[in-house]
Parts: structure tokens; sequence; C-alpha cells
């Protein structure tokens, strides 16, 4: 394959090269597919992410469907649900071919990127909890969903009914408590005390946009 | 060249009666290869344009309406055999053919080899030519339309002789998706585009000021190669429903200004047209809307001047295709306000009522959406090759249906959201409860429904900024929602400049009545 690879002489010492270079100096070479692959997992395991890396392999598999690894094409799915409200899954979605979609597991977390994109997050965290042995072998993925959640709320609501942060953040009683003294400690947010369940105020009013809430997309 | 063209129309029954004899070279043919050998070595730009864009037009629709040109091999004697030449003249040769008959297997792969050979010489450096912009954006045009020729057709097994699978398998490097990019990819590195526009930025470089070309002897080929490149690889990746890539492959182009894209007027409604349809998918509806704006207006104002050029048809279709896409574009995030008055007028009359019924968001509205999409969209590629193991299948629908599916799921995912436009238009406050009742859910559903306005309505740029594309804004406080003020911005000055134009023509035509 890539019988015209010769057309491009690269420095080809891949050993001196991270994957993200490799993935920048050369992405159309087939060779790089089984680093692409290890680097998913490093992305698992060290929480990090890199779409372009990803895309990439995608698009390797799609080039050469027999290669294609479903297990690694629901790591980098799950990595994009992470990454909302980028659409990054979308992106994803477009290089994978339907039948793969027809896949168990792509299928469920395609099920959970719907309640994610239409903010449906009580049926979110229900179906998320069917699917705990696709999402929860990826570590950091509930605080990644709550930021997101947390980032839609903050565009909708001045202030947010405790009921309503509870439901999204799937977060309750004692523990949400001690989820927002933290947040009050660290991000600036105010409680708002009152009626048995007062609300609880958000700071970002969808007005001014806090940089809180931009760091979080870039990658 | 007058006699030569008698002569040929003096005996058209007799070629029909000889069929096509790929030695024949009518004298005119031979005057335009010796013409256009002379002023390709004499480097003039000028009248190598007129000869390519021209006399090669004028010369096939007179003699090879529905023939190939005469054989590489029977025109070399006339050009000193030479291979830079002939490469050139073959890769216009396979051009002419895929424009006027079909292919066939042999002739794809032959074509394949052409380019391969073309790209070689051009990579290596040996070429010293100045040729017209015209001319190299075509060769990547050509070449990315000939990839995904071949893989459409690829894609139909069913109907595939014993023969051409032979052949498939043999050469199964021709038109290769790697070897594709990589050429694409080559070009761009070799020529060191990037960081030319990028010292040009600096004062450094000139390219984009003479448009590319080289006034110091040397040749402009690899260098203006190289930035169509670009924009080729963006059309490759949105053909592979690689959007994201194909943006970043035209990064280094500053489409907000005018550059060397906009010198041909090919180049310039592609790059627009992949740009814009690239931005919908990644639902950055403001940025599609627009630049769609922009190239809409732009080609209305000169469409007119390319009545007679051999794009004319083309450069219709994509108009068409664009306000298509512009149509949906403005029923997912109604910001009428960014198009311009005539591209507004324009598209009303074009697809104002079925815009109308996309709002309301039934099953007719679904079809429409399919229907814009399916009309306008790319011609979606499956870049693999099949496999050649019975029962035969065509696969050539696979990619178009797959992102057709995708894009009508996120049509789905915000149905509900053109209603919430409708009620937050005319409350400047309305309460939750009251807001539930009138769009018949409960409170609950109702949240999420605003939830998912807010996060439709707000798309993440390149840099990774999250910016709003909504055209009504509005916040939850206390159970109240208040809607943020959208004051519609009147375009005063676009209109009177326009009714002064009109007023101004009415007056000229009044006084020539006069004079008359």
């Amino acid at each position: 394959m890539g019988g015209e690879r010769d057309v491009t002489p690269k420095q080809q010492s891949p050993s001196s090269y991270t994957v993200e270079q490799l993935v920048a100096v050369n992405p159309y070479n087939p060779d790089i597919l089984p680093d692409l692959e290890n680097y998913v997992n490093e992305q698992v395991s060290s929480q990090t992410y890199s779409l372009d890396a990803n895309l990439c392999l995608l698009r390797l598999y799609q080039f050469e469907p027999e290669r294609m690894s479903t297990q690694i094409v629901a790591r980098i799915l799950v990595k994009a649900l992470m990454a909302m409200p980028a659409p990054d899954f979308s992106l994803c979605l477009f290089l994978i071919p339907e039948r793969v979609q027809m896949e168990e597991q792509i299928k469920a977390l395609i099920v959970l990127l719907h309640y994610l994109e239409t903010a449906r997050f009580r049926q979110f965290w229900d179906e998320a909890a069917k699917s705990r042995h696709i999402v929860e072998v990826v570590p950091g993925f509930e605080q990644a969903i709550q930021t997101y959640a947390i980032h839609v709320l903050s565009l909708t609501y001045q202030k947010v009914p405790r009921s309503v942060l509870a439901e999204a953040i799937n977060i309750e009683g004692l523990s949400l408590d001690k989820f927002l003294e933290h947040q009050v400690a660290n991000c600036g947010w105010n409680l708002e005390k009152g009626q048995g369940q007062g609300p609880t105020h958000c700071p970002a009013s969808q007005r001014v946009q806090p940089s809180r809430v931009e760091e979080k997309c870039c990658r | 060249m007058a006699s030569s063209y008698d002569y040929e129309d003096a005996h058209p029954q007799q070629q029909d009666a000889l069929g096509y004899d790929p030695n024949f070279v009518p004298d005119s043919v031979k005057t335009f290869v010796v013409h256009l050998y002379r002023h390709i070595r004499e480097k003039n730009v000028y009248e190598i344009h007129q000869m390519y864009e021209t006399s090669f037009q004028t010369l096939s629709d007179r003699m090879f309406k529905d023939t190939p040109w005469p054989s590489v091999d029977a025109v070399a004697q006339y050009v000193d055999n030479d291979h830079v030449f002939c490469l050139l003249y073959r890769e216009m040769w396979f051009r002419h053919l895929y424009a006027r008959l079909s292919p066939t297997l042999k002739q794809r792969i032959d074509s394949w080899d052409n380019y391969c050979s073309l790209f070689q010489v051009v990579l290596h450096g040996v070429v010293n030519m100045q040729l017209p912009n015209q001319w190299l954006w075509d060769m990547v045009d050509e070449f990315v339309y000939q990839f995904q020729s071949f893989c459409q057709y690829r894609a139909k097994m069913k109907n595939k002789t014993e023969q051409e699978i032979a052949l498939l398998r043999q050469f199964d490097q021709a038109w290769n998706v790697y070897g594709v990019l990589n050429f694409l990819q080559a070009l761009v590195e070799k020529s060191m585009i990037i960081q030319i526009l990028e010292q040009e930025k600096e004062g450094l470089e000139q390219f984009t000021a003479t448009d590319g070309y080289d006034y110091n002897g040397g040749s402009n080929v690899l260098k203006v190669l190289g930035y169509f490149s670009m924009v080729g690889l963006l059309r490759v990746h949105c053909l592979l429903g690689d959007y994201h890539t194909g943006l970043k492959c035209l990064l280094p182009i500053d489409i907000s200004q005018q550059g060397v894209y906009t010198s041909v007027i090919g180049s310039h409604i592609t790059t627009i047209y992949h740009y814009g349809f690239a931005n919908l998918m990644l639902r950055r509806y403001v940025e599609a809307i627009r630049e769609f704006n922009k190239i809409l207006l732009y080609i209305y104002k000169i469409k007119q001047y390319h009545q007679k050029s051999p794009q004319y048809e083309q450069i219709l279709k994509k108009n068409e295709q664009m306000y298509a896409l512009l149509a949906i574009c403005l029923s997912l995030c109604p910001q009428v306000k960014l198009v311009e008055e005539t591209v507004n007028s324009q598209l009303r009359e074009k697809y104002g009522e079925k815009m109308l019924r996309m709002q309301r968001y039934d099953d007719e509205a679904f079809a429409l959406y399919d229907e814009l999409f399916s009309y306008a969209c790319p011609k979606f590629i499956t870049p693999s090759a099949p496999s050649y193991e019975e029962p035969l299948v065509n696969y050539n629908q696979d990619a178009y249906r797959l992102q057709l599916k995708l894009f009508l799921y996120e049509v789905k995912q915000q149905q509900l959201l053109s209603g919430v436009r409708t009620f937050l238009k005319v409350y400047s406050t309305i309460s939750l409860g009251k807001l539930a009742t009138y769009m018949e859910v409960d409170e609950p559903t109702l949240r999420t429904i605003l939830m998912t306005y807010k996060h439709k309505t707000h798309a993440v740029d390149s840099d990774g900024k999250i910016i709003s594309n909504a055209d009504v804004d509005f916040y939850i406080d206390d159970e109240m929602i208040h809607v943020g003020e959208s004051k519609p911005a009147k375009r005063y000055g676009d209109y009177f400049l326009r009714q002064i134009v009109k007023l101004e023509g009415v007056m000229n035509d009044m006084d020539r009545i006069k004079l008359e």
C-alpha cells in the first residue's frame, strides 16, 4: 500500500518522534497505525487527549477497514464524548462505517451522545450506568461529563436550582454539599440560602462567558 | 489555421466512417501544439493562457466533440519529443476525454500514471516553466475529480467484467487513496508554500501580490501547485467525511482576504463551497452563512463575464448548490441579518417556500432537508478497495448515505428548537410554567429543550473557543425566562444605494428618450 510514499522523502526515525509529531509530519502513512492505537490507550491511561491523532487513526481504518479494532474505536468515542461540547464525537462518526456503528458497544455510545446533545442528563446517567464496562475503563469520564453539564447549565441559568444541578451532574445529598463547597472555594460559585432548597448560584450567566468554561474546550 | 478548419469541415462523413485514428494529426492541431510549445519555452504566460483557455476549447468543439484528441505519440515529433510538454499534453488529453466521453478502466489507470510522472517531474524540481494559474488549478482540480470518479466507478462492483476485475487487482496502486493524499501533501511540502505564506505576512516574500507568478526568471509551477493542493486536500477530506482535517489543511490560506485562490474562479468557488460545507457539518452555521453569502454575492456580480468560459456550467451548478446549503444553514440558524439583500432575495425566490416548510420539523420538513442536502453535498467516496469475493456488491452509495444519515440525525435533535425560537421572539420575559404549557410539554422537558437550544446555538471554533450563533438569546432566573434584546439591524444603506442606482438608471433611460 501507499506506493507513492517515496514521493515524500522524510527522515523516518520514529523513535525520535512523538506520536503527535508523527501525525503532523506524515499524516497519510499506514505504518503509523500501531503507534496511533497505542497512543489511544495512552490517552486513556494518562487522561490526555488528541483529536488530531485519533482522527488520523480513524482515517487509516477507513482506508483499510480490515485493520479496524472496534475496541479502539470505542475508546476514541468515549474520549470524544468527554470533549463535549466540542463536536468531536460527530467528527469521529463521520469516519466510521455504518456497519461498525451498528455494533453493540458503539450503539450504546451513540445513545449516550444523543442524551448529552439534547441535555437529557437524567437519562444519560441511567444509560451510562448500564454501559459501565465501556465508560468505566476510561478515567475521568464522570468528571468530564459533569464539566460539560455545568457548562450547559451556566449558559442557561443565572441561578441553578439545587435539584436541577443534582440531576445534571448526578451527585446528591452529602456528596453534593461537598461538591458545592469545593466549587465555592475554587470556582467562585455563590450559594443562595433561603427556602428549604435554596438555589445554587453559578457565577456564569450567559452574558459573561467565564474563562473557566472556555478553557475546558482547549485541546 | 482557417484552411485546416475548412479541411475538417469538408470531410465530416469521411472521418466518421473511418472512425477515430489516434495517429492522425490535423494541421490545426499541429499548429496548436507547435505554438503552445513555443510559448511555454518563451514563458509567455499571456499567450499560453489564450491558447489553453480559448484555442483548446475551440478546437475541441470543432473537431473533437466526441472523439479524443490525437495521441501524444503522434504529436511528439512536432514538439522535439519534449518530455514535460508531452506529459502536459496528455494531461489535457485525458481531461478532454473525461469531460466528453466516458473513460475506460485502462484509460483511468493510464491517466493516473500520467499524473504520477507529471507530479514527479514537478516535485524533483526539473521544471522551469511559467504556467497560467488557471491551468495549474485545473490540474489539481482534475486530479481530485478523477480520483473521486475512480472511487465511484470502482464501487459499482455488480456489473464489472472479469477483465475489469483482473485489471483492478493488477493495478491496485492506481488512484490509491494514500497515493493521492501523499502527492497533494508532497506538493504542499516541497513547494514550501506554507512557509512562503507565513513569510509574506512579515513582508519577506511576495506571492499573493504577483498572483503566484515569478518575475525573476523562476518557475511558478511547484509553488502554485502546492498552493492549490491545499484546496485539493480540503476537497479530498470533505469527500472522505473528514471535515476537521480538511479545514486544517486550508488554514494557511486566509480566506477572509483575496488571495491566489480567488485569482481563478473555479478555485475560489471550490474553496468556499467546501469550506462552507465543512463548517455546516461542524455546526458552525454562522461561519458557513458568512462565507456562502460573500461568494454568492460575488458570483451574482461576475457570472455574466464567464458566460463563454468552459467553467460556466460548473459555476452555475455550484451557485445553485450553495443556495441550497445556505437555505439549510439559515433554517437551522436563522441569522438572516448576515445575508446581503441581493443574496437574500435570490434565496427567497429559490427556496423561500421550502424554507418555511423546513421550519415545521415534521416528516415533510425532514424530506426537504434530505432533498436539499442530497442535491448540494459533495460526492462522497469510499476510499477502500472493494472485496472481490462473490457476490459482488455495489457500495458507491455507502459514504453518501452515512453522511446524510448523520446530518438528518442532527436536524432531528434540533427539531424542537424552532418552536422555542418562535416564543422567545414574542416575549421579553415568560415563566417556565407558561412556556411549558404553550409548548405542550412538562417543565423538566422544557428545561432540557432550553438547554439543548443553548448547546446547539453555541459552536466551538477552530481555536477551541465557544461562540454563540444564537439569533435570539435568553437566560433563566428564578423560574423566569428573560429574553435578550435582539435588535434587527435594518440595512438602510444597502437599500438606499440600490434605489439610487435604479433611479439613476431610469433617469438615464429618460434622457436617452428625449434625445431621439
